[in-house]
């Protein structure tokens, strides 16, 4: 099928294309140079925003844990239903939506590809099930890897060769798309009830340090030229005072990376950025982050940006889990995933008038003005923990819009308004940076060649907006901002409109990517392995990789490693 | 002006009606009413479909608008859910979720209601001469919402976990309760004249229950603190008899007030020695 975009402001940063008046031709699902006008089905998007289809590195939208939090909250869903139509089917929110609504909700916002950031390998299979289910958007997984038993022994042992092998063999065999660490050595203590304080406290048992986790799995992922830098959920997250681990983590592998590439991704940053020694004393450590990241070329990360909402919390840091627990007093779940992982889940409340979430609000939006290159830091919520990712075109408007930070600073505690630095930062985004920090760069970032941008070739993954930035300007308008990025007016996946005004006119399947890594000597399954796996793991070793026949729609990618 | 809902036929689907709403009828004609949805199992349905509707000049109009509703409803569920004003008159059994989420005016129900009655409720007062399901001013399934305010009265009996996660307001019960009195209540006042089940208070943050009959037992969780000659449960309403006082829940280091009649409780006479 062809089709041909007409007239629409143009914004592709990838290609240098920034707001240009231009025709995107399509045909067979991919960006082409020109099509035959006459047959082509024409969409007029003159006075309309054409960007490429949104990517979300870091949102929790499939797996076990979504569903228990799932199971955990009736009540989030009570108030947020959507019936079936001829074409969708119904489904529930808010802050954890089922897998339908999850797509079509995606797909009303004009993003299509979207990462599931925390796998835990047992749960592999139930992962792929839901992204079966999540219709329209492109979708990966990130297994958990930074407390797995194996990668901690062969790294406490220096054999780098070997756990790369074995991470190979662990990302193609989970349908896995990066190295994912969460509070690297944290988990496994939080096993024997403890955790780590510092990057270089030890693992109980493991004599490791995270430190040595997280520089180990940095050297793996170069090894195995993986597309995505290893994503690294800091040490020490919500605690107040961590900002130093975030800086001490990102500094532990500055000599690892080559020349302009990135080495580590730091995820949710906000939630890392706290400054002060207790709960009351909390202040914002965004200022000494962005100076650093400005500083440097070898990392990337997202915001994490809060939402005052009633959300859920679920993270893989079960000791993280522990201590909300223990702050909110709510309900909660607490989960060790055998000898792979832990998890948690807390339901949570961030309210405009409580100075620690007003203050954690601060964070994210200094974090991502006071950065100076967008291609560095990237829009999320970390859906759910932050807030829900139905919240995006809210955090553009803060982004592009003085006056929508003022508005909302007036109604946050008094404390905390008088500390943050939002007041002195005038800087306002253009859609051009817009569109990097909630595709392009995101795109970049894992190393998607087909996503983020409109060159010829591209998947014709397409968001068009309604909104006109000739006469129209977001910051004084940043409510009809809002509204036209919650829903576009036409969202196109491999060429087919799935999204007109906003509402889904097509439901189609999205693909599940996932690396193909090629080592140059097949891992070796020994027979040690195999006597663990029957000893430790309730799952037999036969019955624990996920074989290709279980994802619908697979989209593989080869990646040939060094090893 | 009034208006009158009489039922066509005998229920056999549960049917969700949140448009009966003094506010939603407000200024509408019977045939506009007549036209509001409703769902009937799968099946969306008007109003006028299910039931007759009536306009009767009210001889003395209150604020708001009054709606009664003669006939078995028992099917039909969220009557008056969100209203702010006015008043709802019921001669029959009501369905579930009554008055949910209320945030003022009156319902009066001469029957038996389902359970989560006035749930999640805000102000207002709920008045049943009949009894009441479970979860009787409770807040849905799974969230920690209780009512924040408003009155709840009971003649009859009434279900298991009346008052879960209450925060503000009373419940007065002049039969018997079942299990769970005031789970995990935060604040506000439940009064049950009658018999109770057991576990009255579990989990209880602060806030006061009166069982005036027979408690089966009192949660090891408490603690006996004093001996009351008498209880008040609201303004000018005050109970004189002599009381146990017990405080608890201590395992969410609670320090809710319990108070269980001396007289019909001779079972609790041990508690006694530790009061000396």
């Amino acid at each position: 099928m062809e089709l041909l975009i007409r007239n629409g402001f143009v914004y592709d940063p990838i290609n240098d294309i920034d707001g240009e008046k231009m025709d995107i031709a399509v045909k067979d699902g991919k960006i082409v140079k020109k099509v035959n006008e006459r047959k082509a089905r024409k969409i007029d998007a003159s006075g309309m925003i054409v960007m490429p289809g949104g990517v979300d590195i870091h949102s929790h939208i499939a797996g076990g844990k979504v569903n228990s939090g799932r199971l955990l909250r009736p009540e989030d869903h009570f108030r947020d239903y959507e019936p079936k139509t001829s074409i969708t089917r119904s489904g529930v929110g808010y802050s954890i939506p089922s897998t339908f609504t999850t797509g079509y909700r995606y797909a009303r916002m004009g993003y299509t590809t979207v990462m599931d950031p925390a796998m835990p390998p047992l749960e592999a299979k139930h992962t792929h099930e839901e992204f079966n289910d999540t219709p329209i958007i492109d979708k990966a997984s990130y297994p958990l890897l930074g407390d797995w038993w194996f990668v901690l022994e062969y790294l406490r042992e220096g054999k780098i060769e070997e756990c790369a092998r074995h991470v190979a063999w662990m990302i193609t065999s989970t349908k896995g798309y990066a190295i994912k660490l969460v509070n690297p050595g944290g988990l496994e203590a939080w096993g024997f009830g403890h955790n780590v304080a510092s990057l270089d406290d030890q693992v109980p048992y493991f004599c490791i340090t995270p430190r040595e986790i997280i520089r180990g799995l940095c050297k793996v992922n170069k090894l195995l030229n993986l597309p995505h830098t290893i994503h690294v959920h800091t040490n020490n997250l919500g605690k107040p005072g961590n900002y130093t681990t975030a800086l001490e983590t990102m500094k532990c592998v500055e000599d690892l990376a080559d020349e302009g590439k990135p080495a580590i991704h730091i995820t949710h940053c906000q939630f890392s950025a706290f400054k002060g020694d207790d709960w009351r004393t909390l202040e914002s450590g965004a200022e000494d982050i962005a100076n650093y990241v400005n500083a440097h070329s070898h990392l990337t990360m997202d915001m994490g940006q809060i939402i005052f909402t009633d959300t859920t919390t679920m993270t893989a840091d079960g000791p993280f889990q522990f201590n909300l627990y223990q702050l909110s007093g709510n309900k909660w779940t607490n989960h060790d995933v055998e000898t792979e992982t832990s998890s948690g889940i807390v339901p949570f409340h961030y309210r405009r008038k409580s100075y620690v979430h007003a203050v954690q609000w601060s964070i994210g939006l200094e974090l991502a003005l006071l950065i100076k290159d967008p291609w560095k830091i990237f829009l999320t919520t970390d859906h759910p923990n932050a807030g829900p990712f139905i919240a995006y075109p809210k955090i553009i408007a803060w982004l592009m819009s003085k006056k929508a930070r003022e508005k909302t600073m007036k109604k946050i505690h008094p404390r905390a308004r008088s500390r943050s630095l939002l007041p002195s930062i005038d800087r306002e985004l253009s859609f051009y940076e817009i569109a990097i920090m909630t595709r392009a760069g995101q795109a970049k970032a894992l190393g998607l060649k087909t996503k983020g941008h409109l060159g010829v070739g591209a998947d014709a993954d397409i968001a068009i907006y309604n909104f006109n930035p000739e006469t129209t300007d977001p910051s004084k308008k940043y409510k009809a901002l809002r509204r036209a990025f919650k829903r576009t007016a036409y969202t196109i996946k491999d060429g087919t409109v799935v999204v007109k005004n906003g509402e889904v006119v097509k439901s189609a399947k999205g693909a599940t990517i996932w690396l193909d890594v090629k080592t140059s000597e097949q891992v070796k399954v020994t027979e040690e392995m195999k006597r663990r796996f029957k000893e430790y793991w309730t799952v037999e070793y036969e019955n624990y990789p996920v074989t290709e026949h279980y994802l619908e729609v697979s989209c593989p990618i080869v990646v040939k490693a060094d090893v | 002006m009034m208006i009158s809902l009489y039922p066509k036929r005998e229920f056999k689907f549960p049917i969700v009606a949140e448009c009966i709403n003094p506010e939603i009828f407000a200024g509408k004609k019977p045939e506009e009413i007549a036209e509001l949805n409703v769902w009937e199992g799968n099946k969306q349905k008007t109003l006028g479909e299910l039931f007759r509707i009536e306009e009767t000049q009210k001889t003395n109009p209150s604020e708001g608008g009054a709606i009664t509703i003669k006939g078995d409803v028992s099917k039909v569920k969220r009557i008056g859910a969100g209203m702010k004003s006015g008043e709802i008159t019921i001669f029959g059994n009501v369905g579930m979720h009554l008055g949910e989420e209320m945030k003022g005016g009156k319902i009066t129900v001469h029957g038996n209601v389902g359970g989560w009655a006035g749930s999640m409720m805000k102000g207002g007062t709920i008045e049943i001469h009949g009894n009441a399901g479970d979860y009787l001013g409770a807040p849905y399934r799974g969230s920690g919402e209780g009512i924040r305010g408003g009155k709840i009265v009971v003649y009859g009996n009434v279900g298991n976990d009346v008052g879960a996660y209450m925060r503000k307001g009373l419940i007065k019960i002049y039969g018997n309760a079942g299990q769970f009195v005031g789970f995990r209540m935060h604040n506000g006042t439940i009064y049950v004249q009658g018999n109770c089940g057991g576990r009255a208070g579990a989990c209880m943050k602060d806030g006061t229950i009166i069982v005036g009959g027979f408690l089966e037992f009192v949660m090891p969780t408490f603690t006996v603190d004093s001996l009351k000659k008498k209880v008040k449960v609201e303004e000018g309403e005050v109970v004189e008899a002599p009381f146990y006082l017990f405080l608890g829940d201590l395992t969410e280091n609670g320090r809710g007030k319990l108070y269980v009649s001396k007289e019909k409780n001779p079972h609790l006479t041990n508690y006694e020695r530790l009061l000396k």
